[in-house]
């Protein structure tokens, strides 16, 4: 029945959708037990209440809420860098939007879902529909969630086109599937200029709602009059710290797949080089940010401000806070200024530094300033317990198994766009070079 | 219309708890498990802020009872997303809990730490499970809580004082935890009536209140000889 597909110039790319090998199972069956004991610890959760969890009076807030910070802001790797990438025309970009555009869409949905699981009656969670007030900050979040979810799955579908009508046409498994989301593609002139509209409106329309989703997450804090949280420098500071996350994340997911995929033809060193290049620019940008936000701080002085500093410098989570300024600048830029270090192995480390930097950086600002209350509140103190640990962990499962099942359905690299460089990139990048020097260009465009 | 609000004299203040437990009991408050409360899930509509500085035997302790302030200008009710708690015309800030989600964004933002959540579904040990006050109503599991200046009471007096067709006198509605309280050091009525005892009281020369520069005009005023005492 099987029909023999063709040998492809890029078959190493299709070769992941037709066969599996057994480290796939074996992993695939770890993550999934790892997300129904998350899914299990979850359904005591809301059967007992929220009293499981660490959270307490004052620090109302905990893991759940540090992760959804997080989550949303690896997100932010993917669409926004593949619109950025896209729009200034860098040829580099071909073997990496896919990818970058698959992590927002999953990581998107398990942020967009952590809310829910601080709630403590997720049983009324209709009532933001219902009685929802849009003066709150959380509907203003809940509303740009849901539009970038959108625009970012829309933008990760429609590059994808080509790519599904090609494994449509060499026939084999769920040849139902890709006809239903091929959507009829057979590669006339007029189906490519209409795609490539479409990619190029959305990728402009995508780059605000980005910016406008983390933004909006970091008013969630700064809206409120607590100090360590009331400050204007968190929307910028959000963002900056998202795409930061986000491209880490983006190079550990490459070198992942590159090794599991056998990719090394596409990915090349090239790409790193240039994406680690742009880590460490963030991470310059993002220590500048912390700088600022803690300069200020300290010199003004104001007490409770002062009190919460403090808290941050040398009381019980002293070791996160200098962990992250260990994590997300002191090794990054050592790894990545240098010619030497910045191999393969040295990105991988890095990235991974920036990612858990990143975290303990999401946790340091949301609960240091409610363990330290106004007035002569006692001090609180945070300790997650094991639930809480299990949803994070099911979180990053739910993330790698989705990866995963995503990859054996369709390729994790455009293959029309690969293909598109290997033709027309060549002659326009050479032309624009040409439009670029002084004289006159060869062809009017 | 009149706006309720609270004066309390810390200069009177014995310290004893006595508002402490009447709130409790009056609003049905939830008993918490010692080991629960320990770890500061203690639940109190009527808190009792406790701070001891220097060293024994020169030691300097205060005890502040704290109900909620009934902010004039709530940070807690601008960040609800569902309009599970508000502020009535009369100046009350209220809780409507068959709402509330749960999401503790008005904890998170509430600068005087008043409110309260139910981690678990709430228990009443031993008797006061079957003592409580009917006029109100029992919390559930997972929804935020907090003083409501006994607003049970209001009705009450509002019904009584609409069927003999008069305004409601001063002092006729008061919370628990004045009533209780043995050195009259609590005083409750409407602010806006020059008469009332509270609108006296809350001109007092010792008069401050906590959270002043916050810009939330809190409806709790303490009277103190010394302003942070």
């Amino acid at each position: 029945m099987k029909t023999k597909p063709p040998i492809d110039q890029d078959e190493t790319l299709f070769r992941p959708i037709y066969e599996t090998g057994r480290g796939f199972y074996v992993a695939f069956g770890i993550l999934l037990l790892i997300f129904l004991w998350a899914l299990y610890m979850y359904a005591t959760q809301v059967w007992f209440g929220l009293g499981l969890t660490g959270m307490n009076e004052p620090v109302t807030w905990g893991f759940y809420i540090v992760n959804f910070v997080f989550f949303i802001g690896i997100s932010h790797a993917g669409t926004l860098i593949s619109a950025i990438l896209r729009l200034s025309k860098a040829e580099w970009r071909r073997p990496i939007t896919r990818m970058a555009e698959v992590i927002t869409a999953i990581v998107l949905a398990i942020g967009g879902l952590h809310p829910i699981l601080d709630l403590g009656r997720p049983d009324r969670m209709l009532n933001l529909l219902t009685a929802g007030r849009l003066q709150s900050p959380l509907l203003w979040d809940v509303t740009s969630i849901t539009a970038y979810f959108t625009a970012s799955t829309v933008y990760l579908y429609l590059p994808m086109i080509p790519d599904i009508a090609r494994i449509r046409d060499r026939g084999g498994k769920l040849k139902w599937l890709y006809s239903f989301m091929a959507w009829g593609w057979t590669g006339t002139e007029h189906q490519k200029h209409v795609l490539n509209r479409a990619i190029n409106i959305l990728m402009v329309m995508v780059i605000p709602i980005a910016i406008s989703v983390h933004t909006v997450i970091s008013y969630i804090f700064s809206m409120t009059l607590q100090p360590g949280w009331h400050s204007t420098i968190f929307g910028p500071y959000f963002v900056v710290g998202a795409i930061f996350s986000g491209i880490a994340a983006l190079m550990i997911v490459m070198i992942a797949f590159r090794k599991a995929y056998h990719l090394e033809e596409y990915l090349k060193e090239i790409h790193f080089r240039y994406l680690s290049t742009l880590l460490l620019i963030m991470s310059l940008i993002w220590f500048y940010f912390t700088f600022s936000e803690y300069l200020t701080g300290v010199f003004g002085a104001e007490p409770h401000e002062m009190q919460i500093i403090m808290y941050k410098f040398t009381g019980p989570f002293a070791l996160f806070f200098w962990g992250m300024v260990f994590c997300n600048f002191v090794l990054p830029v050592i790894i990545l200024s240098f010619k030497k270090l910045r191999t393969i192995r040295g990105i991988l480390i890095a990235s991974i530094a920036v990612v858990i930097g990143m975290w303990l950086e999401r946790f340091i600002i949301v609960v240091p300033s409610l363990a330290n209350p106004r007035l002569d509140m006692p001090t609180g103190i945070y300790i997650p317990t094991v639930l809480e640990w299990a949803l994070f962990a099911g979180g990053i499962s739910v993330f790698v198994m989705g990866f995963m099942l995503f990859s054996k359905f369709f390729p994790l690299i455009s293959i029309w766009e690969i293909e598109e460089g290997r033709t027309h990139g060549r002659k326009e990048v050479e032309e624009r070079i040409h439009s670029y020097l002084p004289g006159r260009a060869r062809t009017s465009s | 219309m009149a706006k309720w609000a609270m004066v309390i004299d810390l200069d009177k203040c014995t310290g004893c708890g006595a508002c402490n437990v009447a709130c409790k009991m009056e609003n049905n408050v939830a008993i918490v498990d010692p080991d629960e409360a320990q770890s500061g899930r203690v639940m109190f509509w009527m808190d009792m802020m406790t701070s001891i500085e220097g060293e024994f035997p020169n030691i300097h302790a205060r005890r502040v009872p704290k109900p909620c302030f009934h902010c004039d200008d709530p940070p807690c009710t601008v960040v609800c997303p569902v309009g599970a708690t508000y502020r009535n015309p009369e100046g009350l800030v209220a809780q409507i809990y068959h709402r509330c989600i749960g999401c503790r964004y008005c904890m998170a933002a509430c600068p005087f730490t008043a409110k309260s959540f139910n981690w678990y579904e709430p228990k009443w040990i031993g008797e006061s499970s079957d003592v409580g006050n009917p006029d109100v109503s029992r919390r559930m599991v997972g929804v935020v809580e907090k003083c409501s200046f006994c607003a049970h009471r209001l009705q009450k007096v509002r019904e009584t004082a609409d069927l003999e067709d008069r305004p409601i006198r001063d002092e006729e509605y008061v919370p628990a935890c004045m009533e209780s309280c043995p050195a009259d050091a609590i005083v409750f009525g409407d602010i806006e009536d020059r008469n009332s005892r509270v609108y006296r009281q809350s001109h007092n020369y010792r008069v401050f209140r906590y959270g002043e520069d916050l810009g939330v005009e809190p409806k709790v005023y303490y009277l103190a000889r010394r302003t942070g005492t």
